[in-house]
């Protein structure tokens, strides 16, 4: 038994990430949460060395230095528009670490005795711990663009997602009749192939959804593999970040108007094909730098609907510069967030806070929404989906049910974007043909730096 | 090992309520960071793996076990310190603002 005093101390531990999960939900407490939860994964790794019988602790040391220097090195170089992929990519080799744990404690159970929960409790981090490592790098691929962000859906899908999750079952029996190595690879070879399936009909637009829950399914495994070691911390802190993660991905499905379900498996019924990538040769009307600085330099009230294009093209401190002289000028001005603009919910809050926006000028959709019929000037820029009306009009449609910001409502709409090409979730955007719609094509940041240099001489 | 696993099944449905009702009144906004929390707190994985590591008995078991040393670390360090670098900037009083900007600009 272990002793008195770790036992107290993975106690601590475990109410410091209770403590955490509660800090990250208020922006007050939500940093002070966070340092409060490394402080005690920190104790808890302390207690591990002290009280366990540690052999190999100079390799053991060497592979936490190796990992720590990964990490932090990823972390700190990671542009904050990558964030979504590497949250992904952390997530994952944490599940496939909670596989490879099950896999050697099966190596020792099985020369022993075991019992059959023990047993179960192998197979299942075997098997969902691939899973959560294989979707997670497919993820990966999609959020970097390194695959194709459309669904992807082939004839014969659910009967193979069938026939994987009656495999999955029969291993799992399988492993617990008769503890061997051959049951255990199968499994985790089922499950990588599970979690590939399970991300693939999944549209560029919900790939986050999917991190959220490949995230609860990793803290499951952990769970698992606490009841399987014996240690009271990991099921706790694996069973915490399980439901947390579970509600908190029904939470980031909610606030896009979305059903799991839905995302998940949405593409299966075979709508998403709609709009596909044609890119039409339907009129538009485009104007450059200096004429929307006219019709900016005139308006009283201007809504901005910032996107991920915004980031991407780093625009988002000259668009603060541009913002700032409005409001010179007297116009009021606001940012219209959409809960699920950039790559993951509130990713847009994180990008602009970053480019100093005050937190006020932030506003959430429930609130600006019904002022757009308000406005001068809906500006949107390196945004797509999260105006595009065919989340309303177009049953079948990937977004369908997706709330939108109605900038259409506005005077004047001006799009500034690279070029003709649909945004991430694949669908032609109504809007960009509406007859108040104007087009401002062009890297984000060089044409705000021009939109910028025009409305000076405006000024002056 | 696990002597009664009622126990322990007990301990997981509480933990299940607790988890769920910390989180229940998140804003929106800071789904991406909790998200990144709770990814960075799965990472105590961490110590599952330093124990098989370390009770190895053969070397391609201590290799096995190294990798998963190395990818929990991974997981559970660069978590924290993601979540830190998002948070920092919700939470930067003005002073500390001009000078990191300064910083982005010079390279």
């Amino acid at each position: 038994m272990t002793l008195v005093w770790a036992q107290l101390g993975y106690l601590a531990a475990a109410v410091c990430f209770i403590v955490a999960l509660k800090g990250l939900s208020s922006p007050k407490t939500a940093r002070r949460g966070n340092l409060i939860g490394a402080a005690g994964a920190v104790l808890a790794c302390v207690i591990v060395f002290l009280v366990s019988d540690i052999q190999h602790l100079l390799p053991i040391l060497a592979a936490v230095a190796v990992g720590t220097a990964i990490g932090v090195l990823g972390a700190y170089r990671v542009q904050m528009t990558q964030m979504p992929q590497l949250v992904a990519l952390f997530n994952g080799v944490g599940g496939g670490a909670a596989a490879i744990v099950a896999f050697i404690e099966l190596i020792e159970l099985s020369a022993g005795t075991a019992g059959v929960f023990d047993l179960i409790a192998t197979a299942f981090t075997i098997l969902v711990g691939s899973v959560s490592f294989a979707g997670s790098v497919v993820t990966f691929l999609k959020l970097q663009e390194l695959m194709t962000t459309r669904p992807v859906v082939f004839a014969g899908y659910p009967i193979l997602y069938g026939l994987g999750l009656l495999a999955a079952l029969g291993f799992t029996v399988g492993l617990v009749l008769m503890p061997s190595l051959i049951f255990a690879v199968l499994l985790a070879a089922v499950g990588a192939g599970l979690g590939v399936l399970l991300v693939l009909p999944v549209g560029g637009a919900d790939v986050p959804i999917v991190i959220s829950l490949l995230n609860a399914f990793t803290g499951l495994t952990v769970a698992a593999s606490g009841y399987l070691l014996g240690n009271i911390l990991l099921l706790v802190a694996g069973t915490l970040v399980g439901s947390a993660g579970t509600l908190l991905t029904r939470l980031m499905a909610n606030a896009m108007g979305r059903s799991l379900i839905n995302i998940l498996f949405g593409a299966l019924k075979g709508g998403s094909t709609l709009g596909a990538t044609t890119v039409s040769d339907r009129p538009v009307k485009s104007a450059g730098p200096a004429d929307v600085a006219i019709l900016l330099a005139y308006a009283q009230r201007v809504i901005i609907v910032p996107g991920y294009g915004l980031a991407v093209a780093q625009a988002q401190h000259t668009l603060r510069q541009l913002v700032d002289l409005l409001q010179e000028r007297g116009a009021q001005v606001d940012y219209a967030i959409h809960p699920v603009a950039g790559r993951m919910p509130g990713h847009m809050n994180v990008l602009l806070a970053e480019a100093q926006v005050p937190y006020e000028q932030l506003k959430e959709m429930d609130e600006i929404d019904p002022e757009f019929k308000q406005a001068d000037v809906a500006l949107v820029i390196g945004a797509n989906d999260v105006v595009n009306p065919a989340a309303e009009t177009t049953p079948g449609a990937p977004i369908y049910g997706m709330p939108i910001l109605h900038a259409n409502q506005a005077r004047q709409v001006v799009f500034m974007k690279r070029s003709m090409r649909p945004g991430f979730a694949g669908i032609e955007n109504e809007l960009l043909y509406q007859p108040s719609t104007t087009l401002l094509f062009g890297d984000a940041k060089d044409t705000m730096s021009k939109l910028l240099a025009e409305l000076k001489a405006l000024t002056v | 090992m696990n002597t009664d696993p009622i126990i322990w099944l007990t301990i997981f449905v509480l933990a299940i309520f607790v988890g769920v009702e910390v989180i229940s009144k998140v804003s929106s906004t800071l789904h991406t960071p909790l998200m990144s929390g709770a990814n960075a707190i799965h990472g105590v994985i961490l110590i599952g793996a330093i124990l098989v590591a370390g009770t190895a008995q053969s070397t391609p078991i201590l290799v096995l076990g190294l990798i998963a040393v190395i990818l929990a670390s991974i997981n559970m360090v660069g978590g924290f310190v993601v979540t830190d670098r998002m948070l920092v900037m919700f939470s930067r009083p003005k002073r500390a603002l001009q000078k990191s900007e300064r910083r982005e600009l010079e390279p």
